[in-house]
């Protein structure tokens, strides 16, 4: 996993899809998306529900024929090509396993159509069923496979053909948390190891962000951001992405001083104003603008902050402890509440309670700026 | 759960509804052993009307007439209902697609005069203009009963299609199969049960009808329910009364399989 | 990659596709239109046309004559059916006939399929089997067995006669009484079934909410249970009343001589009369009269059928 900044400049672009649309009916499900897909990579189509990153995914595997657009596989244009005849292999989010053969005859369904020599398919089968660590479960049927098995037994069909391309749709949707877990790291261990491809869609931005190199943010649509985790994280291009991934607070503000390697603001809901220590293009015909805070760069004090930026005076409203971290939610005198993390490094400390008279504060490089 | 009573009006009317359905059921088995010709005397038991039965040549030509007839329309049934039912649940935007959903559903309600009167009709007429069918029979049996059975055939099969999950279908051809071949391989497994039951269905319906088959038949082909129906016609038959013993037992021992087929089936899927 | 190394042409595999599709479509259209529709298109022309001592029996509608198409239509039929009380009268008799009919099938079928679908998965089935297996085995014979059951010498006279309750036996074979008994009998599991399937999915989450909110039982059934299971009384009432408005087996059988229904009336026009023409028309008249019934079945039909899974 490659969860830097790097840019992928050289790497090889193995899916490109251009100006894809697809409408139905009166809504436009996804509406001219392009996007690049490297080879070797694990990119994640991030997205709520209706937000139309299932039927890019169904067009990409040819179920659904775009209205308009081209998708280019490996160079080859295969908009209008079946199902049955492109490269790659889906995973369904209900695994679709054919429920009256068995797991060796699932995973040796796509290599039968191939009608590839008997041997070689045992081969692989065994490869496949070795690689997904269920050897001993060759014989059964799927109704006797538990949710995890019944997962790896369609992953294993789906890797069995060596597809250019593996599409993922919502991996482990059908998993319960704890067995989500495991099994995220699981599978990029075995893409790794296999190498392959991977464009997968969901709907949870933790399984995203651990699984991915790189992630698209969809909404209605339409692709919002593009970029590695941190990325997606660390510097969101827009209000929409900052509050999809994780929470934040967002401030109204206005510029009051507009430096090369600085920048100060002014917000009506902040009793001192909000200093950046880098220096961010800002378009030129307005000066209003939005900060945005993660909660966990919020620091709680009950002294007022040294210096005279980056702070504010409030009182904690509410408190949700928990476990590992507590939320403090502190409302300021201009009634806007605040999102504040804290880690619960030591068993029971001092802490502020309801009602307490505490400061927020944060680092200079921990704000960012929104335009829209 | 909202408990119900151990004691219910529904389950009153329930346990009465069945012995209405079975009490004439069990008088037509009583007397089938009666010695006596008359129903209202009781002269002992006796298999003689069996014998009788068995050495009818008319009821038993009539009888193969009528298997043979029912398998060949309960399978050309089969083949037609299921392309009708795969029209109705698969092909949602297709020209022409209503005017079948209503000549599939309507036999299943048409009075049976009226299919038996409008297919003799046509049978004539094209007798008149092609030359074909020169003479009315099994052939033309066969085609009215395919007409009408594959009508409860589509229904049967499409309620079993709508449960198949498309997604199993396009992981097959997700994995290179046809759109046909994902039929055969997938689909047709699938659905599978629904097609016996089907085909069971239609192969009852045909074995049954009167109306239908008196209005197209000539004289070459005479089923067992125009036989039945001249003797009964005439009063009560000690002899139709072991005919009808003996359907009502067959009918039984099937249903009976067929209900511990299925129950085993099910406690096999419970235990795994 | 392991994919066909010989790839055919694109547009073949569609074209081949679309082929399939139409041959899916195509054979049971062409087959329903060729054995369903004209044999009704024929119905209504030969219901114009008039009968002669011919083979077939009855006047061309069109006709060549100096190379111009005549054509002969004359509403005689239909006028001779108005004009002749016997056919209102059997027309009448059975509408009356199968609505009754079905009134007694609802009244019985209803609570059996509430019971049913109350009852434990394993029962259920069970209890599916033995409503469903009647009307597996043979209609005529089933109908037949009333017979004995029902005549002056039949089982129920001389059981009735023996405990004392009548001193002579009771008319009931070759009455209208007997008629409406048949056909509850033959059709009852054609109620039972639609009413069944339609209770049984009924979320018991919803009577659940209903006691909850303070509904007693019957006041749910009165507001929930039975307006859900709307559908399911319409289709099988409709199962029931329009093959009974046309039912031949059980008034011939069971029926008397006063009883006049409208199937048996078409059965001896064509039969006995070989008067094809105005069996014709009687066949028109009693589709127009089922038309509105047929329409709201088949409505409700291919929603069912058309329903997503």
């Amino acid at each position: 996993m490659e969860n830097g900044n790097s840019t992928p400049a050289k790497a090889e672009v193995l899916l490109s899809i251009q100006g894809l649309s697809k409408r139905f009916d009166d809504t436009l499900a996804v509406d001219n998306v392009s996007l690049d897909i490297h080879k070797g990579e694990i990119f994640a189509l991030l997205g709520g529900s209706g937000s139309g990153k299932s039927t890019l995914l169904r067009m990409l595997a040819g179920f659904e024929a775009p209205n308009a657009g081209r998708v280019l596989l490996d160079g080859e244009d295969v908009t209008a090509m079946p199902p049955y005849l492109r490269p790659t292999n889906m995973m369904f989010q209900s695994y679709a396993l054919f429920p009256h053969m068995t797991v060796e005859q699932n995973i040796a369904m796509g290599l039968k159509q191939d009608k590839l020599p008997k041997n070689e398919i045992r081969n692989r089968v065994e490869a496949m069923l070795t690689l997904v660590k269920m050897e001993s479960f060759a014989k059964r049927k799927p109704q006797q496979l538990s949710g995890g098995q019944q997962q790896r037994v369609a992953l294993a069909r789906s890797l069995a053909k060596q597809p250019k391309l593996l599409l993922l749709d919502e991996p482990m949707g059908a998993l319960d948390k704890k067995l989500r877990t495991e099994m995220q790291l699981e599978l990029v261990e075995i893409l790794e190891q296999v190498g392959a491809t991977c464009l997968m869609v969901t709907h949870d931005q933790e399984e995203a962000m651990t699984m991915a190199s790189r992630i698209a943010i969809m909404a209605q649509g339409r692709i919002a951001q593009v970029g590695s985790p941190v990325d997606i994280y660390e510097s969101p291009n827009s209000r929409m992405t900052a509050e999809f991934i994780g929470s934040v607070n967002i401030f109204e503000a206005s510029i009051r001083e507009d430096e090369s390697d600085s920048i100060t603001l002014e917000s009506a809901a902040l009793d001192a104003p909000v200093f950046i220590d880098r220096g961010v293009s800002t378009p030129a015909e307005s000066t209003a603008t939005l900060v945005a805070l993660r909660p966990e760069k919020v620091y709680l004090s009950s002294e007022k902050p040294a210096g005279d930026t980056n702070w504010s005076r409030g009182t904690v409203d509410n408190i949700a402890y928990l476990g590992d971290i507590s939320c403090y939610y502190v409302k300021l005198a201009s009634g806007q509440r605040v999102q504040a993390t804290m880690a619960n490094v030591e068993r029971r400390g001092e802490r502020p309670t309801w009602g307490d008279t505490v400061y927020v504060s944060w680092e200079a490089s921990s704000p960012i700026l929104l335009w829209n | 759960m909202v408990k119900s009573p151990r004691f219910s009006f529904s389950k009153v009317m329930l346990v009465l509804g069945l012995l209405f359905l079975y009490l004439p059921m069990v008088v037509l088995i009583v007397y089938s052993f009666n010695a006596s010709r008359l129903v209202s005397v009781w002269a002992g038991f006796s298999t003689h009307w069996y014998g009788e039965l068995f050495r009818d040549q008319q009821i038993l030509s009539a009888v193969w007439m009528s298997l043979k007839i029912a398998f060949y329309s309960a399978s050309m049934a089969v083949c037609l209902g299921t392309l009708c039912a795969f029209v109705m649940t698969r092909f949602k935007r297709l020209r022409g697609r209503t005017l079948l959903s209503s000549m599939i559903s309507a036999p299943l309600v048409m009075p049976e005069v009226i299919t038996g009167l409008s297919l003799l009709l046509l049978f004539v007429q094209m007798a008149q203009t092609i030359g074909w069918p020169a003479d009315r029979g099994m052939a033309t049996i066969w085609i009215a009963h395919t007409t009408f059975c594959s009508a409860y055939v589509a229904v049967v099969v499409s309620a079993r299609l709508r449960e198949v999950d498309r997604t199993v279908e396009e992981a097959a051809m997700d994995l290179g199969c046809t759109p046909l071949k994902t039929f055969f391989v997938i689909t047709l497994p699938v659905i599978a049960p629904a097609l016996v039951s089907g085909w069971l269905l239609a192969f009852t319906l045909s074995l049954d009808d009167l109306v239908i088959a008196s209005f197209v038949s000539g004289p070459g082909a005479t089923t067992l329910p125009m036989v039945v129906f001249s003797s009964v016609r005439l009063g009560v038959s000690p002899k139709i009364n072991a005919l009808a013993t003996l359907i009502i037992l067959t009918v039984s021992l099937i249903a009976f399989i067929a209900w511990y087929l299925m129950r085993r089936g099910e406690e096999k899927r419970k235990r795994s | 990659m392991a994919r066909k190394p010989t790839r055919s042409p694109l547009m073949e595999r569609v074209r081949a596709v679309l082929f399939h599709r139409r041959v899916v479509f195509g054979i049971p259209f062409l087959w329903l239109l060729l054995f369903f529709l004209l044999p009704f298109a024929l119905v209504l022309k030969i219901s114009f046309s008039s009968a002669v001592m011919a083979i077939p029996p009855y006047q061309p509608v069109f006709s060549f004559v100096d190379n111009t198409v005549s054509v002969v239509v004359n509403f005689s039929n239909y006028l001779f059916l108005m004009s002749d009380s016997l056919y209102i009268a059997a027309y009448w008799g059975s509408v009356k006939i199968a609505f009754v009919s079905t009134l007694v099938c609802l009244l019985i079928g209803y609570p059996m399929a509430y019971a049913m679908a109350r009852a434990s998965a394993r029962i259920q089935l069970v209890l599916l089997l033995m409503v469903m297996l009647p009307s597996w085995t043979s209609f005529l014979i089933r109908v037949y067995a009333w017979m004995g059951i029902l005549g002056n010498q039949g089982l129920l006279n001389n059981l009735l006669l023996w405990l004392g309750i009548i001193s002579e036996p009771l008319k009931m074979l070759n009455t209208n009484v007997a008629v409406v008994l048949g056909i509850a009998y033959a059709y009852l599991p054609f109620m039972v079934l639609p009413i069944y399937t339609n209770l049984v999915k009924l979320d018991v989450r919803l009577l659940e909410a209903a006691s909850d909110l303070g509904c007693r039982s019957l006041t749910t059934f009165w507001t929930i249970t039975l307006p859900l299971s709307k559908a399911g009384i319409i289709a099988g009432s409709m199962l029931v009343f329009i093959p009974a408005v046309g039912e031949f087996v059980i008034p011939e059988l069971l029926g008397g001589p006063d009883t006049l229904m409208i199937g048996k009336v078409l059965w001896e026009e064509f039969f006995n009369n070989r008067d094809w023409p105005v069996a014709s028309s009687l066949a028109i008249v009693m589709l127009a009269l089922l038309l509105i019934p047929i329409v709201l079945f088949h409505r409700l039909q291919t929603r069912e059928m058309e329903k997503d899974g």
